[in-house]
């Protein structure tokens, strides 16, 4: 099996070309994740704690694009940022903002809909203490967040893993251009229809242990947390 | 500063509620002024619980008029509850005190020795940093009282707070509440224990059925009770 040593290879010695691809996709799914967090966080709050009309398919849409296809919010960013899009004379086309952007908007979804339902159950057990304190709608939404922190952490975790494992969108907005928007996905997609089968595994192997570093650390979290406040 | 407005006195006028086509509290007139601890006892089902949480102002009557100090506008301004089960913030002990000082205005710069006075007051000051939730069903019943006691309350609603408690952990609650009454502090507390009416009443409301059936000073309803229902039920009969 000489491809999977010469994989070995490249992630023990340090191949600079693997390390730069590995960064770019930690800090591109990273900014998408907290990016993501600022606005999907108070948003699922939002919708946990208000009655509107149409609410209740708002609820359903949100949870239905959870499963919105990486490709079709490429194609959606690149129409907005393309020369003659909307947005295109911003000029981030094929760059790693792009990228962020495609994936923000990805996992905004996830994480929102994990929100609404933490809270929301969340809401249900304080809602006659919080009541009895009088605490306005600005409180509860903050109290509920900051008290479902460890589960919202989970979300969070679920957000940056979808980000970091999809190939769809950063392909389409990010161009998948060597040593500036390559990242593992991308390059694991592109050096298999090129038969660079080393450099493929190698970027997959360091794909899945950054999956399972993820997993431990959200598991390892609940577990000291349920310790921590019961 | 506290807001120059009282929630007492507690008015209920008429008061009825409804849930479908069972009712829950039937035409029901009380008035909740200063005084010695008013003891809310009756079956289970006969509304106690609903009594409560319509005196705080957590559900509104299907017909009748609820008062505090005159105004019908339900906002809490002083009064606290104690829930039967009370919720725990996912926070520490003293973190759960500084949220209900927090809540009731107090000063930022004045809490730490509020929290500090609250506990103390309450026998939980060596538990602070503990988590509030890794306390026992005694301990997060008294920090519930600390809490509700942050609001500086004028009138504090106790819904059997000392239902699932052992003797010592009811002795704890019981003690705090007493203290709470001799600081001028309203008590209206739910019970179903005869013993601790006999402790801690100063006039009972006894109800069945969703209505009130008899008031009166505590040592005369306990061994002269005027209706029928009131004697069956200290005789430890069934009262449907």
């Amino acid at each position: 099996m000489p491809d999977q040593l010469s994989a070995w290879q490249l992630i023990l010695s340090g191949d600079p070309a693997l390390f730069a691809i590995v960064k770019l996709s930690l800090a591109v799914s990273l900014s998408a994740a907290a990016l993501a967090a600022l606005v999907a966080m108070p948003l699922g709050a939002l919708l946990a704690l208000t009655r509107f009309p149409g609410r209740f398919s708002l609820v359903v849409l949100l949870n239905a694009l959870m499963g919105l296809p990486p490709v079709v919010v490429g194609l959606a960013v690149y129409l907005l940022l393309s020369r003659s899009g909307p947005l295109g004379a911003m000029g981030i086309l094929f760059t790693p903002s792009a990228m962020v952007i495609a994936q923000t908007i990805l996992i905004v979804p996830i994480i929102a809909a994990l929100t609404r339902q933490t809270v929301e159950d969340l809401w249900a057990e304080y809602r006659d203490e919080l009541t009895a304190m009088d605490v306005g709608p600005a409180g509860r939404m903050a109290t509920l967040l900051w008290d479902a922190r460890y589960s919202l952490l989970t979300a969070l975790l679920a957000g940056f893993g979808r980000a970091a494992a999809e190939v769809g969108a950063v392909m389409i907005v990010g161009g998948n251009i060597e040593g500036f928007t390559r990242t593992m996905t991308t390059a694991v997609a592109l050096e298999t229809s090129k038969g660079n089968l080393p450099l493929a595994m190698g970027l997959g192997l360091v794909l899945v242990a950054i999956v399972l570093a993820i997993n431990a650390a959200a598991w390892g979290t609940r577990v000291w947390s349920e310790r921590q406040v019961g | 500063m506290r807001a120059p407005v009282s929630d007492l006195p507690l008015v209920l006028d008429n008061v009825s509620l409804q849930a479908g086509a069972t009712v829950i509290l039937d035409r029901l007139s009380l008035a909740i002024a200063p005084g010695a601890p008013t003891l809310i006892i009756g079956p289970n089902g006969s509304g106690k619980t609903t009594l409560l949480r319509l005196c705080m102002g957590l559900v509104r009557p299907s017909a009748g008029r609820v008062s505090w100090g005159g105004r019908t506008n339900s906002a809490p301004v002083r009064r606290a509850i104690l829930f039967q089960r009370p919720v725990m913030l996912r926070r520490s002990a003293a973190a759960n005190v500084a949220y209900a000082l927090a809540q009731a205005g107090t000063p930022r710069r004045e809490r730490t020795a509020h929290i500090a006075n609250l506990l103390e007051r309450v026998g939980l000051a060596d538990l602070a940093r503990r988590p509030a939730r890794r306390l026992s069903g005694g301990e997060q019943q008294r920090l519930a009282l600390a809490r509700a006691l942050a609001r500086d309350p004028e009138i504090l609603l106790l819904d059997e707070p000392t239902a699932s408690l052992d003797p010592a952990a009811t002795r704890a609650v019981e003690e705090i509440v007493r203290m709470a009454a001799q600081s001028g502090i309203k008590i209206v507390m739910a019970s179903h224990d005869l013993g601790q009416v006999r402790r801690l009443a100063g006039d009972v409301v006894f109800l069945v059925r969703g209505a009130l059936c008899e008031r009166g000073p505590a040592a005369k309803f306990l061994d002269h009770p005027t209706t029928q229902e009131a004697a069956a039920f200290l005789r430890g009969d069934l009262v449907i």
